[in-house]
């Protein structure tokens, strides 16, 4: 069956490829553009592991056709960082050990960094339920959460 | 499996009705997505809606609101106008899925997906909301509640589709709520969910009410007699014993692995009672 050609934004990048109706997003990152970061933990919207924006909006990378993305912008773990430099929420998430495996990882920044850049003060419970859809099975989400509120503090006052 | 996306809904209406295969709508997908996945369904197309404009807008009409199908929930809760209308329409809406989701689910994929559970429908059919379906002879409105026909059906035809729905405009004195039991706080299916909307008049009187119940039967319930105990009362603790058994009364549900039927009975009389009391409350009405 004859492809899809989709020309797209990734993390300011023009980008375009050829994809199948039926490839997700998250399949086309992952195994067309090389782009790993973005994990595939359920594939059913529940673990939040594939986490992304679309025109700034937090999605599920699983829960989108590759078709879809076509003319929008669309946002990355890769893109986070500048270069060598962490972005305040990865430096954070290293200081508060608010990883072990992950897997969960990933998801959770480009989730958090949605979050401040809507709410640059949220509350512990405001983190806890915009986070709600990212779940981790290792860390038990108190250094996760410790993590983004400090983070969120320090970039308050770097601003 | 071919994917179309037209920009208008009269290319949408003729794609849909020249297929000869089946052809799913796709509007925020996470339904869909997920059956696509599973192998659940396998469609020979999916007609992607997000690319007609018009379907992606919240516009005022009449005084109401008019929620294009393309809108996700998450631009719903962003509208302060629209919540302060419709607190409890929206509220359930919120209630769908996480961050994540909320950026993509739509109300009308929620009620087009006719889950017995989706969050979204008791409210609008207490809301009385209509929903405006487009086909190949036209567009004809149809009210929300006779949209599901029971688990996973609807009663529209292959070539139609809703392109918006109608939440009509809030006399002086109203409110709405819905609430739903699940085990955990977040990210669960509704064991029960019920919706009440009402007007008061000047004196805390209540003018008009409507009740649904979610969860509790092969599709939504409208719980006409607790309505009508509603109306007419001042809503005190007497009254919302009478509608918390009217709504158990009328709750049909299964017993299942999330909850026995006596239970889910039980729970919708509570949850009558609550959002009764929390809709009298938005009203203006004294607590
Ligand atoms: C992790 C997760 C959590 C969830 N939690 C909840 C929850 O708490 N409560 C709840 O109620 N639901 C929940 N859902 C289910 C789902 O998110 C909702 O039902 C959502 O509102 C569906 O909307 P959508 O736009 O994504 O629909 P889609 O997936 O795009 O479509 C759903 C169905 O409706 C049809 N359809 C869509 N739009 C139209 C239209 N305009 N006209 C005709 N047919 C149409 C599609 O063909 C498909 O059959 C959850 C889903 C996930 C993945
Ligand atoms: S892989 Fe997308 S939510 Fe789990
Ligand atoms: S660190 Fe292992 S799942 Fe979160």
């Amino acid at each position: 069956m004859s492809k899809i050609h989709v020309t797209t934004t990734i993390n300011g990048d023009p980008t375009e490829y050829l994809c199948e109706a039926e490839d997700t997003l998250l399949d086309v990152l992952r195994d067309r553009l090389g782009m790993t970061g973005s994990k595939e933990g359920c594939g059913t919207g529940d673990c939040g592991a594939c986490s992304i924006t679309v025109d700034g909006r937090l999605v599920c990378a699983c829960l989108m056709l590759g078709a879809e993305a076509e003319g929008r912008e669309i946002g990355t773990i890769e893109g986070m960082a500048k270069g060598d430099t962490l972005h305040p929420l990865q430096q954070k998430f290293i200081e508060h050990a608010a990883l072990q495996c992950g897997i969960c990882t990933p998801g959770i920044l480009v989730a958090a960094k949605s979050l401040l850049e809507r709410n640059p003060d949220p509350t512990e419970e405001e983190a806890r339920y915009w986070l709600a859809g990212n779940l981790c099975r290792c860390t038990g989400y108190d250094k996760i959460i410790r993590a983004v509120l400090d983070a969120a503090q320090d970039m308050r006052e770097a601003s | 499996m071919q994917y179309l996306s037209p920009n208008t809904v009269e290319d949408a209406v003729q794609l849909l009705a020249s297929r000869t295969g089946e052809c799913r709508v796709l509007a925020g997908g996470t339904d869909l997505l997920v059956r696509l996945r599973s192998g659940m369904t396998e469609p020979d197309s999916v007609l992607d809606i997000k690319r007609i404009d018009e379907l992606r807008r919240i516009t005022r009409e009449d005084g109401g609101w008019r929620i294009g199908a393309a809108v996700p929930g998450a631009e719903m809760s962003e509208n302060a106008d629209l919540v302060s209308d419709w607190p409890g329409v929206v509220e359930a809406v919120g209630l769908i899925g996480s961050t994540q989701i909320q950026g993509r689910a739509t109300m009308a994929g929620n009620l087009c997906n006719a889950s017995p559970a989706a969050d979204s429908v008791p409210a609008l059919v207490a809301a009385d909301a209509v929903a405006r379906v487009a086909g190949p002879d036209g567009v004809r409105d149809v009210a929300v509640f006779d949209v599901p026909d029971g688990p996973g059906k609807t009663s529209l035809g292959r070539d139609e589709f809703i392109t918006s729905i109608f939440l009509p405009a809030r006399p002086a004195r109203s409110g709405d709520a819905y609430l739903r039991f699940i085990p955990r706080t977040e990210m669960d299916i509704a064991v029960v969910g019920c919706a009440v909307s009402l007007t008061l008049d000047a004196a805390g009187t209540c003018t008009a009410a409507r009740v649904a119940l979610g969860a509790v039967g092969p599709k939504v319930i409208a719980v006409k007699e607790a309505a009508d105990i509603l109306t007419g009362s001042i809503i005190d603790a007497a009254t919302l014993d009478r509608v918390a058994q009217a709504c158990s009364a009328a709750a049909n549900p299964i017993d299942d692995k999330r909850g026995t039927a006596d239970y889910r009975k039980h729970v919708a009389g509570v949850l009558a009672r609550r959002a009764t009391a929390i809709a009298k409350t938005r009203a203006g009405g004294a607590a």
